[in-house]
């Protein structure tokens, strides 16, 4: 059986698009292409990546215009069928933004645009791509971003409690939820999200940066890896 | 006609931004200041002679994309002359 097939979207200011086609090609054997922002056609993917970057510069909000964008109008209606989609930093804000995933971002809470390794706690494994790791399961991914702060209302976040929608939180090596393992004062150490059906995913981490040997770590392929199975599964 | 979109993070919020600007004014001696909150402030130069329309045109296109009603409230004003620009 062929690969999955994903679609990476290419915005004005994304920059991880090539790391997230390499990630997928090498760790999946993904048929993967690159469709333009102002593209309609998805080409027919398995999986729709929104890369990490800088859309439309920042400009207004993290995310807010690339909203507008005629792409995203056809990855909406691809996530209302179903479609898998994962959105990576930048990705996670325009998914925020575009209302396809609750909650907003605010500046990191220190101010600082913070680039390093965070360790993250699988919370859930009822998305496609944390199907196979285990719930408390801890990878080591890094992150790179200033506007992070994901935060909802009281009732939203409630609401997201009670359906299950928590994906990944920041926690310290061994697991564990304390004041300086959050990089960035995201609510209730929030690091990543899904929607109710839990086939549209964002997070702030990029693990497609850590997802070769080469790269001296491979927590971020067990993501990737994970969909594929979660693919296979649903054909099957 | 000119159009003021004002916005900023809602009362709750938390304002990284606002707060670092309050401590530096702290370090500065002012500390008369209690609290600083930043936000944005929009000028949008609209076509049409009803005020009444083009303010409720403006609240819909704040609502829409100058603010995320998520984390923001904004307020529209119809600028008078000398208003800031």
């Amino acid at each position: 059986m062929s690969g999955p097939r994903v679609t990476v979207v290419l915005f004005p200011g994304s920059n991880c698009d090539e790391d997230a086609l390499i990630a997928v090609r090498n760790t999946i054997g993904a048929d993967a292409r690159l469709v333009r922002h102002d593209e309609r056609d998805l080409k027919n993917p398995d999986l729709v990546i929104l890369p990490g970057g800088f859309s439309y510069g920042d400009y207004l909000r993290s995310g807010a215009m690339a909203r507008f964008s005629p792409a995203m109008d056809s990855v909406a209606d691809f996530a209302a069928k179903g479609g898998a989609v994962l959105g990576i930093c930048n990705g996670f804000q325009i998914l925020c933004e575009a209302g396809l995933l609750p909650g907003a971002m605010l500046r990191n809470a220190g101010l600082r645009f913070v680039c390093k390794d965070v360790f993250l706690r699988v919370e859930t494994k009822r998305t496609p791509f944390t199907l196979v790791l285990d719930r408390g399961e801890v990878l080591r991914v890094p992150i790179a971003h200033g506007d992070g702060n994901w935060t909802a209302d009281a009732d939203t976040y409630a609401q997201m409690v009670a359906h299950d929608q928590v994906v990944f939180r920041y926690v310290t090596p061994k697991g564990e939820r304390a004041a300086g393992a959050n990089p960035n004062g995201s609510l209730e150490d929030v690091a990543g999200i899904c929607n109710v059906a839990g086939n549209v995913v964002g997070l702030m981490p990029h693990p497609e940066r850590c997802s070769e040997e080469l790269l001296g770590n491979t927590d971020g392929a067990k993501v990737f890896k994970s969909f594929a199975t979660a693919l296979l599964a649903h054909r099957a | 006609m000119t159009i003021l979109v004002r916005v900023f993070l809602k009362r709750g919020v938390l304002d990284p931004q606002g707060k670092a600007i309050n401590e530096a004014l702290h370090r500065l001696g002012h500390a008369d200041v209690v609290d600083v909150r930043a936000g944005k402030i929009f000028r949008l130069e609209m076509e049409g002679a009803d005020p009444a329309a083009a303010l409720a045109s403006a609240r819909k296109l704040a609502d829409q994309l100058l603010a995320n009603p998520v984390i923001e409230d904004f307020e529209v004003e119809l600028a008078t002359a000398g208003a800031a620009r």
